[in-house]
């Protein structure tokens, strides 16, 4: 029984659950919403009736109507490549932070962790100067880059591989093994649960993230999902919402039917990638 | 291992990560500085040294102190109310309530949508006479109103947007924290005779502390990192009443291309966020932890 819910006497408790129950309901709404406006023809999409008929087609207009096929690929691909080189470049650092001496740790690490509160988010005139003299303008690893070290995925996995017993450690030293030996046959099978909530942490965040890929993309072979969605709805003349709000479902469905099939695994991945 | 390996280890595992970090954290906050002081160049005109010339702009700009004090009222709004409800959220979820699954989906789910999907959805149920929310306050007999189009309710209207967002995700964070406290204590301020609201107030809320600390640093963030709905819902507009700190910057350096003047607002939001974390520290210090 929680903490917070003891002693509830039957009355507070029955006011108490209707008025969850009416916040939960407002917490949908805008959702559910948007699911009957893109599955009815548009002349539900303001009026309701429970005979309404449901509908595919603003699905199909709106896949017709842009290359979202083209959008997904980019997003996609963007999503791994950055989780590839994080966790490449987070589980190097880590180890190094976690387990090496070395004249100047602390020092890098707090220039680590300047990352936390100067997010790349806020530095897009800057990054798009470098990118420009970077001759990387308009492609997808330029939207990448600047979150490949992430300051955040560093600080999990040095948390995570102190915790590791130094006996283990030792222990495969003796055996033979170069110190990247010891990191992938020690450090890195139990940092597992770690890796997976990170990754979702990071394919969530990337797959969500606009306002970057806005500014360094121009094109359709680079743009993600976001962009893509922005593109399509503001240049919509006369607006149709019932085919908008459709290729708004369509964007976050991956993610979304991931998350209803992956709920717990979701949920506890954000509580260990937070409480860290 | 010698100590000389050591270092040396230590250093090349390092190198990867630390030199895109230099790249695009580091450099840029140096470069933003750097590029504050100089003019835009124009045609043929190269960037000259100007001094403080981009900074005195910023003063008598007042679409930038508009910008500031939205931000800031912004924050004020949506920190307080989103970690309040994220707090009350928690406690509903983690008791023995009906229906709790579904409750715990329902608050969560805007956090796994994309910022720019929900302002779309958002931008349709504000729209004036269709929007979902023009029909019930219709039906209730208020006369129609424009709510992201006039200047009292803009801000307001898209505060409501984050708050949405944002309560479930750091719902997640109290409800971890809740999990974690004993169940005795409960059972001994139950024996005591303490009422619920005391012992919310005397034990939980205290107790949380740390939660709260780690959930404001993220929420102080967002505030000022996130302007995807604003580029979606208002474009800053109607006459700037909904104009953020960084959507001014982008607005600035991509659609006017002034990046000079774009580097003296990045360095006032970088101020902006070293306060921030600054604060944080010196709560840090005082220790809020109680284990």
């Amino acid at each position: 029984m929680s903490a917070l819910a003891h002693r509830a006497s039957g009355l507070g408790q029955g006011v108490e659950t209707t008025a969850a129950w009416l916040l939960g309901a407002l917490w949908i709404l805008p959702l559910a919403y948007a699911v009957w406006t893109a599955f009815h023809p548009g002349e539900f999409s303001t009026h309701f009736a429970l005979s309404a008929p449901l509908t595919l087609e603003n699905f199909a207009k709106a896949w017709a109507a842009a290359p979202f096929a083209r959008y997904f690929v980019n997003t996609v691909a963007l999503c791994a490549m950055i989780l590839a080189a994080q966790l490449v470049l987070c589980t190097l650092a880590g180890y190094a932070f976690a387990r090496f001496e070395f004249p100047g740790r602390n020092t890098l690490f707090a220039l680590v962790l300047v990352q936390l509160m100067i997010m790349p988010d806020v530095l897009i005139v800057e990054n798009y100067r470098t990118m420009g003299l970077l001759g990387l303008k308009d492609t997808i690893v330029a939207i990448g880059l600047p979150y490949m070290a992430s300051a955040f995925g560093i600080f999990l996995l040095r948390q995570t591989f102190k915790t590791v017993p130094k006996e283990l450690d030792e222990a495969a030293r003796i055996e033979g093994c170069t110190p990247l030996q010891v990191l992938w046959k020690v450090y890195v099978p139990l940092a597992r649960p770690v890796y997976l909530a990170y990754a979702l942490v990071s394919v969530s965040y990337h797959w969500n993230n606009f306002l970057w890929p806005l500014i360094i993309t121009n094109s359709v072979e680079s743009r993600p999902l976001t962009v893509g969605l922005q593109v399509f709805s503001a240049t919509d003349q006369g607006i149709d919402w019932s085919i908008i709000t459709a290729a708004t479902l369509l964007t976050t469905a991956p993610l979304l039917v991931a998350f209803l099939l992956f709920q717990r695994q979701f949920v506890q991945s954000f509580l260990r990638a937070g409480i860290k | 291992m010698t100590r000389t390996t050591q270092w040396l280890y230590g250093w090349l595992l390092l190198l990867p990560a630390a030199a895109l970090l230099a790249l695009f954290t580091h450099y840029p906050t140096v470069g933003t500085l750097w590029h504050s002081f100089l003019s835009t160049p124009r045609g043929a005109r190269p960037a000259v040294y100007v001094g403080l010339d981009n900074y005195a702009q910023l003063v008598e700009d007042p679409i930038f102190w508009q910008a500031l004090s939205n931000n800031l009222w912004y924050a004020a709004g949506t920190i307080p109310l989103s970690i309040g409800l994220a707090m009350l959220m928690a406690a509903w979820v983690n008791g023995r309530i009906a229906g709790r699954g579904f409750l715990r989906l329902a608050y969560f789910t805007p956090t796994v949508l994309p910022m720019i999907a929900v302002a779309n959805i958002w931008l349709f149920f504000y729209t004036p006479e269709y929007g979902l929310l023009e029909k019930l306050t219709g039906a209730l007999g208020f006369p129609t109103h424009n709510w992201l189009g006039s200047k009292s309710t803009a801000l307001g209207a898209l505060m409501a947007v984050t708050v949405w967002k944002e309560a479930g995700f750091f719902m997640i964070f109290y409800l971890a924290a809740l999990q974690q406290m004993s169940p005795h204590l409960a059972e001994a301020a139950a024996i005591e005779g303490a009422s619920r609201w005391y012992f919310f107030r005397r034990v939980t809320f205290p107790l949380l502390m740390p939660t709260t600390l780690f959930v404001l640093v993220n929420a102080v963030i967002n505030a000022f990192r996130l302007v995807d709905h604003i580029v979606v819902m208002t474009r800053g507009g109607p006459d700037n009443a909904t104009a953020l700190l960084l959507y001014y910057i982008y607005e600035i350096g991509f659609r006017f291309w002034d990046p000079a003047y774009a580097a003296a607002l990045t360095m006032v939001l970088l101020s902006l966020l070293g306060v921030a974390a600054l604060a944080q520290f010196w709560f840090l210090e005082r220790r809020v932890h109680y284990q």
